[in-house]
């Protein structure tokens, strides 16, 4: 049965990256725990409009888990408390009455805040840009038989494409770094024949974006595969090392 | 040079020089567990390491290890932070499957160096330097021996010891598998292997060093009553 809780909520204010930001604590009284955490936020803001005061901002978009889109930190984890889970997965029954629930942005050098908890990461798109693609003739399909690829590997770059690129890996590690991403975007394709070609010259040319956008050196906590919502293997960063080192050791 | 101009570059730098330390602490160990047997075995070890000019080269290549392992920690520290932002959370939770020691290997690397520059102070500077430099110390400089039984009486020096030797274990407990991954040798398989191998490994390491801190601490060295 669902029960209504209420609890105290601390949220992050910020108006830019340059700006202070500051936490809003509010009483939120009988939210149904059934409700899920973003339309808890959306009855915060229906509260705030009606009090004519503006509206708390953060990232969502096809609140099903795939999209990567909401984001949000929230009492010490990146989407919040359920693992395997991305925020609009997360449910209010995960909370008990009276708790305090802090909710902060992805906090990094690489992801400046542009209002609130909405954070820039357009850093993933410009690693994605530098080489996360394969090269490819297009004209007629060909017999999808015509590549024998055995199922572990197929099996595995499917798992290493569920990656939605949300940045609760950067969000969760203690050095910033995006190497669960990248290395997940690498894996993708380093598994499958079509990306082969262009594996090294890919694993070269994002890990040398990922330098120039500002992340982190990864020191293998495993900080982000535990918080990753996809359950993304920080193997899949040994395979990156193994490929650029592979790469580089060619040149 | 991508060894220092990409991220994998510098990490490879310190699993390299890590890995390379890792392998002298085990020629040291094995070395130390002969003063257990025999005084005048391991002053015989003592002789043959002094100042002779391989010694020397041995010894110059391994501070250059020291140093570069170092510097790059201090480094990589530097650009993980800025990485981070300035804003700090507010509430932070450590998973149940990050190590303690992972998040902390700086910290443990400067426990770590100060325990060096107390282990030069009681015999590098007595027994290597003081044969080069030809300063007068307590006891022949070749006389490794006898500066363990000197230091070991110290209760200090043990307890001292002690915590520099559980700093090591703690930093190789994480330092040893993470080498290997950054070295691209790891997967859904070896992490259990290597984690395990490492644990192993560094325990066997820190336990030799462990005994002979211990034997001559508490007088029960069997080289104490036999051999001299």
């Amino acid at each position: 049965m669902a029960k209504n809780i209420s609890f105290t909520l601390k949220y992050w204010k910020q108006n830019g990256p340059r700006e202070k930001g500051h936490f809003d604590t509010r009483e939120m009284k009988n939210i149904p725990d059934d409700t899920s955490f973003l339309e808890m936020l959306d009855i915060l803001n229906e509260e705030l409009i009606n009090e004519g005061k503006e509206p708390f901002v953060f990232d969502h978009d096809c609140r099903e888990g795939i999209c990567g889109m909401c984001s949000l930190y929230i009492n010490g984890h990146p989407h919040g408390p359920a693992t395997g889970a991305t925020t609009c997965q997360l449910y209010m029954r995960r909370f008990n009455d009276g708790d305090v629930i802090t909710v902060e942005p992805w906090r990094s050098a690489a992801y400046p805040v542009i209002k609130d908890c909405m954070v820039d990461r357009g850093a993933f798109d410009k690693i994605i840009q530098a080489g996360g693609y394969t090269t490819i003739r297009t004209g007629q399909a060909q017999d999808a038989n015509a590549i024998l690829i055995p199922k572990e590997d197929a099996d595995e770059a499917m798992d290493c494409a569920t990656c939605i690129g949300c940045g609760a890996c950067v969000a969760a590690c203690k050095n910033g770094s995006a190497m669960l991403f990248v290395s997940s975007k690498v894996s993708q394709l380093a598994l499958l024949p079509q990306g082969r070609p262009e594996a090294a010259k890919r694993a070269k040319a994002m890990i040398m974006k990922m330098e120039e956008l500002g992340f982190g050196n990864c020191t293998n906590t495993r900080a982000c595969e535990a918080e990753c919502p996809k359950n993304e293997s920080i193997s899949n960063i040994a395979r990156l090392n193994r490929e650029f080192i592979k790469a580089k050791l060619a040149d | 040079m991508w060894l220092c101009n990409s991220s994998i570059g510098r990490k490879v730098v310190m699993s390299v020089t890590g890995i390379a330390l890792i392998l002298f602490l085990t020629f040291h160990m094995s070395m130390n567990v002969v003063a257990l047997i025999s005084g005048d075995a391991y002053n015989m070890i003592c002789k043959f390491l002094g100042a002779n000019w391989y010694a020397l080269v041995a010894t110059l290549g391994l501070a250059a290890l020291t140093v570069a392992h170092i510097v790059y920690a201090f480094l990589l520290t530097m650009q993980n932070r800025r990485a981070r932002g300035n804003e700090r959370y507010a509430v932070t939770v450590k998973p149940a499957k990050v190590e303690w020691a992972s998040q902390n290997m700086l910290v443990l690397g400067i426990i770590v160096v100060l325990g060096i520059l107390l282990h030069l102070f009681n015999f590098w500077y007595n027994m290597m330097f003081a044969e080069v430099a030809h300063i007068s110390v307590p006891h022949d400089p070749a006389d490794g021996f006898a500066y363990i039984k000197d230091t070991f009486a110290c209760p200090v020096y043990v307890v001292l010891y002690i915590v520099w030797l559980v700093a090591i274990w703690f930093h190789l407990s994480h330092g040893f598998w993470s080498a290997m991954h950054t070295l691209g040798w790891n997967g859904k398989i070896w992490f259990n292997r290597w984690r395990t191998i490492g644990l192993v490994y560094t325990s066997l390491l820190m336990l030799g060093f462990l005994v002979v801190v211990l034997a001559f601490a508490f007088g029960v060295a069997p080289s104490l009553c036999c051999a001299a």
